[in-house]
């Protein structure tokens, strides 16, 4: 069996439902995909006028197992707390849908997965995508499975800007959405720390210039530093100082060289191993040039408010005080877009120390918020 | 005041009571702005749309003509630029409805009279150091920024200190002495 085959084995047996799209996709970058498959998850059922499906969209390195067990890390999803029956987003009521993003690696076609022209993994062959063409992936998803309208796009970060691409490029297909600790745009700061992210994965001599597959090589520990600095700007300075302070590990004095002394940098070098057993590194580059190309007021003369004229979607932007990544006054940016246009919009900032990652934890708060937000439009809908 | 099927926007909208009752009652279209988070969040909560703001920075996102009505109650007077603010509700909202503490009412003025102390009432709760309140007027006061910001004041109610409806015109003595808060539905002339 060849390196490709194994490779699409793996993720095939990983990956969970698989749609083949033979509809060719032309990307915003005028490349065009022939065909292409979408890994997805869905939980609970589609209700018989399909007004009840809720798309939740992944951050950056999340993929479709939103709510089971991760086939590689058999951990639980990143929001089991969230989605599940009887839980803020009712299983027994919604039908939720979770697809692994294009150029993502747990099943999506993306860098990893074989070019068709060659039988060999794309590397960086794999055409440059965007969010825009996430979303245009979603759309066949959504498609396929008959749904005219989500009732709800929602999804944190990354997922944030395709909730927004969502409502602004289909705002009929989309009745209420949840952006949550997200951008608009990249600002200079984001795209400088992809960069930093990029930069060691590029550096690293088992990278082989994106073609590492056939050399039978990973660049593992260049994506590993790409971890270590990201997994930095997820959290905030208090809660690293917190959990960690300048406590030493299994130490009782520095040691006067290069060990991990202190707890944050093992914790920090515990983030960067775990991550490469489930995450492939020019995938990492990929969805990271994706949200830093990400402008939604580009296409709009630099007017992000004409991004949502005419649309008449419910929003609910979400915010956390600590998160320094995509800081409040970038959902404030968005809000006020919205305004501009009479949008019919809540806001609310969340307060907590816990950072950017906020939306992955418990917080109360942001759950009651949420929970009421989605009940409110639940009954606009007329799905109570 | 409010006509039913209305676009509102009420600034300052608290936990939503206002923004829930006309939503039952008059089938009400409408958005709310908080600064307090629990605020906002009890009304988003309850499925309301409110976003968390305020009224000094808030505002001049909105186009004209964006809202039926615009409420602002007893809040213009915890303003930095009150004046501005009175003229972006009146841009945003075809009528603005506008509500102030009178701080022209007789037991204010006796009270600093009398006692030689920043006066305190059901209205005006808090000591001097940690008042909301920085730019109080009167009753008379908030007629003339009106007037001179071409303003009409369609319906003028004035408040005793149980909130009742006082027959009393606004522009008259007795209302600049006699009511605790005065109501105004504002609209720009022409």
């Amino acid at each position: 069996m060849s390196l490709s085959e194994t490779i699409h084995r793996a993720n095939e047996a990983a990956a969970g439902k698989i749609l083949v799209v033979d509809v060719p996709l032309t990307l915003e970058s005028g490349a065009v995909l022939a065909s292409y498959r979408i890994a997805y998850q869905t939980y609970g059922r589609l209700n018989a006028d399909k007004s009840n499906a809720i798309l939740v969209c992944h951050a950056l390195t999340g993929d479709q197992f939103v709510a089971d067990t991760h086939p590689i890390t058999g951990k639980p999803g990143w929001w089991t707390t969230l989605i599940g029956p009887g839980l803020l987003i009712d299983t027994d009521r919604y039908f939720v849908i979770c697809s692994n993003v294009l150029g993502g690696c747990l099943g999506t076609t993306g860098p990893k997965e074989a070019n068709p022209a060659t039988g060999q993994p794309w590397g960086l062959d794999f055409p440059v995508i965007t969010i825009g063409d996430m979303v245009q992936a979603q759309v066949a998803l959504i498609d396929h499975l008959g749904i005219d309208q989500l009732f709800c796009a929602i999804g944190g970060s990354m997922g944030g800007m395709q909730v927004l691409k969502w409502a602004t490029a289909h705002p009929d297909r989309v009745f209420a959405a949840v952006p949550i600790a997200t951008a608009s745009r990249h600002s200079a700061q984001n795209i400088a720390f992809h960069e930093v992210g990029r930069q060691a994965i590029m550096a690293d001599p088992d990278w082989c210039g994106g073609s590492y597959f056939l050399h039978d090589k990973r660049p593992e520990r260049g994506l590993a530093v790409a971890r270590m600095a990201a997994h930095i700007t997820y959290l905030s300075e208090l809660a690293l100082h917190r959990k960690f302070g300048r406590n030493l590990q299994d130490r009782n004095a520095i040691s006067y060289g290069f060990e991990a002394d202190f707890q944050v940098e093992s914790y920090l070098r515990h983030q960067g191993a775990s991550f490469v057993e489930r995450f492939d590194a020019n995938s990492y580059l990929y969805i990271t040039r994706a949200t830093d190309y990400f402008d939604l007021a580009a296409e709009y003369g630099g007017q992000l408010a004409e991004a949502f004229r005419g649309g008449n979607v419910r929003y609910c932007v979400i915010s956390f005080t600590s998160d320094w990544l995509y800081p409040t006054s970038e959902s404030r940016v968005i809000v006020h877009a919205l305004n501009a246009v009479a949008g019919n919009v809540s806001f609310v900032e969340i307060e907590t120390d816990a950072g950017h990652d906020a939306f992955l934890l418990d917080e109360p708060e942001f759950f009651a918020t949420l929970k009421g937000f989605i009940e409110g439009c639940a009954r606009h809908r007329g799905l109570s | 005041m409010v006509a039913p099927g209305s676009r509102v926007l009420d600034i300052g909208c608290a936990d939503g009571a206002l923004l829930a009752h006309l939503a039952a009652e008059k089938g009400v279209d409408g958005r709310g702005m908080e600064l307090s988070q629990a605020g906002v969040n009890a009304c988003v909560r309850s499925g309301l749309s409110v976003i968390q703001g305020d009224a000094d920075n808030d505002l001049a996102t909105y186009p004209a003509g964006a809202f039926d009505y615009v409420v602002l109650s007893q809040t213009l007077q915890a303003t930095r630029q009150p004046r501005q603010v009175l003229e972006r509700l009146t841009r945003i909202g075809r009528r603005a409805i506008v509500s102030v503490p009178n701080f022209g009412y007789w037991r204010v003025r006796l009270g600093l009279l009398v006692t030689g102390r920043m006066p305190h009432s059901s209205l005006l709760d808090h000591s001097w150091y940690d008042t909301p309140n920085i730019h109080l007027c009167t009753i008379r006061d908030f007629l003339t920024l009106a007037a001179e910001l071409g303003l009409v004041v369609e319906q003028a109610q004035m408040l005793d200190r149980e909130g009742q409806p006082w027959r009393l015109k606004a522009e008259s003595e007795a209302a600049n002495w006699l009511a605790e808060q005065g109501v105004f539905l504002l609209r720009r002339a022409g």
